[in-house]
């Protein structure tokens, strides 16, 4: 039991749970905002897997990080769009459609992967993202090295923490997202292009999953491999509807999946005497139980899903 | 828009014709798209489909091993298709499928008494069990506590893998050995070839009395009425004296039973042991399968062949003329989103042609 | 007074319907103009197509005089067009302000005002006495608040003309002289009314000018003060209509239902029935009047099994049924037409077939144990089309794509061809056109003629007048009184209704 006090209350095992939650933190905060106007987005997964994907190949190519970034960003606008294309313009099912993109993402990045790199010999491992130290601020003890000596996209996930309470709560945009989600045809009514937003909002969570990818590649493993995410998508997911939409609740879920999935890393490397699986398992435990107990009756918005159609009344 | 577009919109309308019709669609649109990306390889897109298909039916061994992935794929098909009708989206096949693959190898490894068909039912029963049992947590938590069954059931496919992994690295490992991986499977326990000189088993058969059980149920009894309804209209279906709860349960349990049969057909007719990993995506794909097959079991029975022919004969694509094999993966997923889109455009014609009647 | 908006010659129409044709109309500053139809004239059309909703296939509009083209909401709102909708256009958890705020470019963009908006508001509020707690969310006010927030949100964004459609459907009679009131001192200051209803009373009593459309087309514009009921109601109609439909003396029989103290929550965990009681006989109507928002919702699913009752008792011939589901209820033969038909009566992607067996699919002779009979259904559905004049393409067709009075037929079908003996129908009549209306209407009284007791539920005081035998009016949750129609008038209803009297319940 000491034994486990121990990995905890150790600086370094908090700086690689917040390395695991990043790639979380961002996906989730993009969700929210699709969410809030109504659009379920499943699809997560696929737009983390392909963000993680590009990220890498063209950091290799590039061999600079940055161009990584970028190219998952232009990826994340491209995902976004599709994905709005799908539920919003031709008002597919949204499950349906995210289940679908989930498949293309793991057979697109796969295939190209291989087409791309299957030959080389040895692991190809794109340039990293460096550590970005914040003077001053990185000096506080302990408190410093963990929040201000990171990599560029942990402070992006940290910042859009409160920037997403911000815009929702306070900003004219906010309010038109969230009437949007919880009553489209009142905000149509009042003049807001509900497509538009739902659009925006969409693109804004392909851009943040797709970095949240890019968290674990070139923000963390530096390299890649098949079905990389593992289920990250839909773990950021659950945190949404477990921090009720809310970015302060919703962060407070996914640094627990984070410290989670640090820990067992760390249960795994430290050789106990018990078979791994049970340690890959925990995250997916842990989220099982905490959706059973405490989700219970948390309030989506209201046109969550549903397909806003202007001529029906 | 043109009469004969209209007629031929209107084909899809008609359940039969349509599950068929459907899945060919989105095959055919698949296959086209994908071309291109072959093209992009320096590959005739033409010469790598054709070794697909060689791969996949050239000859009896071919044919039949195709053959033997459709049968789990058919399963958790058959599975998912349920599930949906009856309004629960059940992504849980692969975790449905592992845990019923487990308890399949654990009945299988020891010796029983009795006549010979007695453990290999057994096996199957056991299984079923197991993977109604891991689909009823995700169906009651959604129908009693109104628990989003997407999530849980995609968490508990990852546990359920991590299981398998566990067992054969722990109580189920073969003894002697440090590889990961159970004990054979008894003679006994594993299910008879139906096809000589070949490795077709008895799961092939059970695929279609399975599927016809799946049709009749929906559409020829009380059971399948309430299923439908709780799935298109769960108010209404409350308002017509059906227990909404308890159909919701049993459909996503069914289903789980439906999907374990994936498993355990694989582990008693093809791999007879259990290994970590030993079936990858075949519940995933079975989303796809269902989506596919217009979500009816005759339609679901050609996708999953579909599938299963990729899978095959995508080896030998591969082998022949580069072509990665995760490009099935490329081609399953656009004929999905087509038949999304299709169907989505198809709703939004309709909606618009017939609204304004005597509003 | 000059004119504000006219229409020339306005034409929209959508696939197999002509909804608009040629319609003329002006509006002028200072008045109030009724837009007067039956459901499905084509009213609500016209007003989304100067909402900007819709585009208009032909036709021109012209503002002051000006011609303009508006291609968007923001267009009209921009012109100083408001509109309130039949259906409130408010976020239920968003409070008033953010409500009236909605949309709207603040001063400190990106960031809210919410201290300048709310003094601009209140100051609006004072001058049209038109006062609403600000920080108040919308699901905790009232239906008649909620419409004073929907009409400052026209004024805040400074509308000049005013559009309401069928503004008194949710309102007491007490609410709505309030409103009358209202906008009487709107027109005062300038404002332009446009009034869309089918209630001719109501009509005569606020219009300075009515317009009434039929089927689309303009039939007449005339002074309100050269107009009669007799009068409107033709060219509303296009025919006379009979008042007074004969109706046979009540000769109830023994008693049915039974309810005792029934208390329930509603969605929200308010209390919804506080202790309601009443007695319904064979061959009797009851009528259950009172605006919507009342409890008579609750009450309906309370008694049909799709809703708990927290306290009190519910007797159906004696037996005590309380908390009984939906199945054990129906094998009791009673009957239950729905509100909402599209959510909860029918299932839209069914076939008429197949939506005929909800309720009664697993009996004989549908079904033998789990086997359905295909045949035997067939038939059945077949029947009801026949016997209930359904306007279908067939059994098969998908009942999405029948006509709302249709679909309200196939219910009708369901429910009344197994002769039930208690009949709970709620709102049967919404949203019909008037001959699907009668139709319904002639139904209920043959099945009071059968000896089937009836609990009727609605809105439209004329229709519970009508057809009821008893009228008892629901207010909060409670009955106000019970009493017979000839014994009353609207104005008694009225004031029951708005909770402002109680009566000694019989």
């Amino acid at each position: 039991m000491e034994n486990i006090l121990a990995i905890v209350g150790n600086i370094d095992f908090l700086v690689a749970s917040l390395r695991m939650t990043t790639p979380l933190l961002l996906a989730a905060m993009g969700d929210i905002f699709s969410e809030r106007t109504g659009v379920l987005n499943i699809a997560l997964e696929s737009m983390m897997l392909i963000g993680a994907f590009g990220s890498f190949i063209f950091a290799y190519y590039f061999g600079n990080p940055y161009v990584g970034i970028l190219a998952a960003i232009a990826l994340g606008v491209l995902m976004g769009l599709n994905h709005a294309f799908f539920t919003v313009t031709l008002r597919c099912d949204q499950v349906v459609t995210a289940v679908g993109e989930n498949i293309f993402a793991l057979g697109v990045t796969s295939t190209l992967y291989r087409i791309l790199l299957g030959a080389t010999p040895i692991q190809p491992e794109a340039p990293g993202l460096p550590v970005l130290r914040i003077p001053w601020l990185s000096q506080i003890p302990g408190v410093g090295s963990l929040f201000f000596n990171q990599n560029v996209l942990v402070y992006l996930a940290l910042i859009m923490v409160p920037i997403t309470y911000i815009i929702l709560f306070h900003t004219t945009w906010g309010l038109k997202i969230r009437a949007v989600g919880e009553h489209p045809r009142a905000a149509d009514t009042m003049g807001i292009n509900v497509y538009l937003t739902r659009y925006i909002c969409v693109v804004i969570s392909g851009i943040m999953a797709s970095l949240g990818g890019a968290a674990l590649t070139v923000g963390g493993l530096r390299y890649f491999m098949d079905n990389m995410t593992a289920g990250r998508g839909f773990i950021a997911f659950s945190a949404v509807i477990f921090g009720r939409y809310n970015p302060w609740g919703t962060f407070v879920a996914t640094a627990l999946f984070g410290v989670t999935d640090a820990f067992q890393l760390r249960m795994q490397a430290m050789g106990f005497n018990v078979p791994y699986h049970i340690f890959l398992m925990l995250p997916y435990v842990v989220t099982l139980l905490v959706l059973v107990s405490v989700v219970g009756s948390t309030v989506a918005p209201r046109s969550q899903g549903m397909p806003y159609i202007r001529e029906e009344r | 828009m043109p009469d004969k577009l209209l007629g031929w919109l209107k084909s899809f309308q008609r359940e039969g014709l349509s599950s068929i019709l459907t899945p060919v669609f989105g095959i055919i649109f698949g296959l086209t798209v994908a071309a291109v990306v072959i093209i992009q390889q320096g590959v005739s897109p033409l010469e790598a489909y054709r070794e697909l298909f060689l791969g996949a039916f050239g000859d009896l061994g071919s044919f039949t091993f195709t053959l033997l992935r459709f049968i789990p794929l058919a399963f958790t098909g058959l599975a998912v298709t349920l599930a949906y009708r009856g309004g629960v989206f059940n992504i849980g096949a692969e975790g449905q499928l592992y845990v019923a693959a487990l308890a399949s190898t654990w009945v299988g490894i020891y010796p029983l008494q009795g006549p010979a068909f007695i453990h290999v039912f057994l096996a199957l029963l056991v299984g079923m069990i197991a993977g109604a049992f891991w689909a009823f947590i995700p169906g009651y938590l959604k129908a009693t506590r109104g628990i989003n069954e997407i999530l849980t059931t995609i968490l508990m496919n990852y546990v359920a893998i991590n299981l398998v992994g566990l067992a054969v690295n722990t109580f189920l490992m073969e003894p002697g050995q440090s590889a990961p991986q159970s004990p054979t499977i008894l003679e006994s326990a594993r299910l008879p070839i139906i096809l000589p000189g070949t490795f077709l088993h008895a799961g092939f058969l059970l695929v279609f009395v399975l599927a016809w059980l799946v049709y009749w149920v929906l559409w020829h009894t009380t059971w399948g009425y309430e299923i439908r309804s709780v799935g298109a209209n769960r108010e209404a279906a409350c308002y017509g004296g059906i227990n909404v709860k308890r159909v919701m349960i049993l459909t996503m349990t069914a289903s789980g039973a439906l999907a374990s049969l994936a498993g355990s057909s694989e582990i008693l007719g093809v791999q007879y042991r259990l290994l970590e990993n030993f079936m990858v995506g075949y519940g995933y794909d079975a989303i796809a399968i269902a989506l596919l097959g217009g979500l009816h079991p005759l339609g679901t029975l050609v996708a999953a062949l579909f599938f299963g022919a990729l899978r095959n004969g995508a080896n030998s694509m591969q082998i022949a003329v580069g072509v990665p094999v995760s490009i099935v993966y490329v081609i399953q997923a656009l004929a999905v989103l087509s038949i999304i889109a299709t169907v989505a455009i198809r709703n939004i014609y309709f909606r618009l042609a017939f609204k304004k009647e005597g509003r | 007074m000059p004119v504000l908006l006219e229409l020339r010659g306005i034409c929209k129409s959508f696939p197999g319907v002509k909804a608009n044709d040629n319609v003329d109309l002006q509006v002028a500053s200072g008045e109030i103009h009724a837009l007067l139809g039956e459901n499905g004239a084509g009213k609500t059309t016209l007003m989304n197509c100067i909402y900007g909703l819709y585009t208009p296939d032909a036709g021109q509009i012209f503002w002051e005089g000006r011609e303009v083209k508006i291609n968007s909401i923001r267009d009209a709102i921009n012109l100083g067009i408001g509109m309130v909708h039949q259906h409130f256009m408010l976020v239920h958890n968003f409070t008033v302000l953010e409500n009236i705020m909605l949309g709207l470019p603040s001063r400190k963009e990106p960031f809210l005002d919410k201290g300048k908006v709310a003094r601009e508001v209140r100051k609006l509020m004072e001058a049209y006495s038109l006062y609403v707690d600000l920080d108040a969310q919308i699901w905790q006010l009232p239906v008649g608040l909620q419409q004073r927030v929907e009409i400052l949100k026209a004024l805040y964004r400074k509308a000049r003309l005013l559009i309401l459609d069928e503004p008194t459907a949710v309102l007491t009679p007490g609410e709505v002289k309030e409103l009358f009131h209202i906008l009487r001192q709107l027109v005062a200051q300038g404002y332009a009314v446009i009034f869309i209803t089918h209630k001719l009373d109501e009509v005569m009593a606020i219009a300075d000018r009515i317009t009434v459309l039929r089927d689309g087309r303009v039939v007449k514009t005339l002074e309100a003060k050269a107009a009669d009921k007799k009068m409107l109601a033709r060219l509303m109609v296009g025919r006379d209509i009979a008042y007074e439909k004969p109706k046979t003396s009540a000769t109830p029989g023994e008693e049915v239902l039974r309810v005792e103290n029934l208390q329930a929550l509603d969605n929200k965990g308010l209390p919804a029935l506080r202790g309601v009681s009443f007695t319904i006989r064979r061959g009797e109507i009851l009528g259950i009047a009172g605006v919507a928002g009342n409890g008579q919702t609750e009450l309906a699913e309370v008694l049909t099994g799709l809703r708990k009752a927290t306290g009190g008792k519910v007797f159906f011939k004696g037996q005590e049924i309380t908390n009984w589901n939906p199945r054990a209820l129906y094998e009791l033969n009673i009957a239950h037409i729905p509100e909402d038909r599209q959510r909860v009566g029918l299932i839209m992607d069914f076939s008429v077939k197949e939506n005929t067996l909800l309720g009664v699919y697993y009996r004989w002779p549908f079904a033998k144990g789990i086997q359905m009979n295909h045949s035997v259904i067939h038939e059945h559905a077949v029947k009801l089309i026949q016997e209930y004049g359904i306007r279908t393409p067939g059994p098969e067709a998908k009942v999405r794509f029948l006509s709302g009075g249709n679909q309200q037929k196939l219910i009708l079908a369901r429910e009344l061809s197994r002769k039930p003996e208690l009949l709970i129908a709620v709102q049967p009549t919404r949203g019909l056109d008037i001959g699907a209306t009668e139709f319904v209407h002639q139904q209920i009284l043959l099945q009071r003629e059968q000896g089937t007791a009836i609990l009727y539920i609605s809105t439209e005081l004329d229709e519970i007048m009508k057809l009821s035998d008893r009228i008892a009016v629901f207010y909060k949750g409670e009955i106000m009184g019970i009493l017979e129609p000839h014994k009353t008038d609207i104005e008694t209803l009225g004031l029951l209704m708005a909770g402002a009297q109680r009566l000694e319940t019989n």
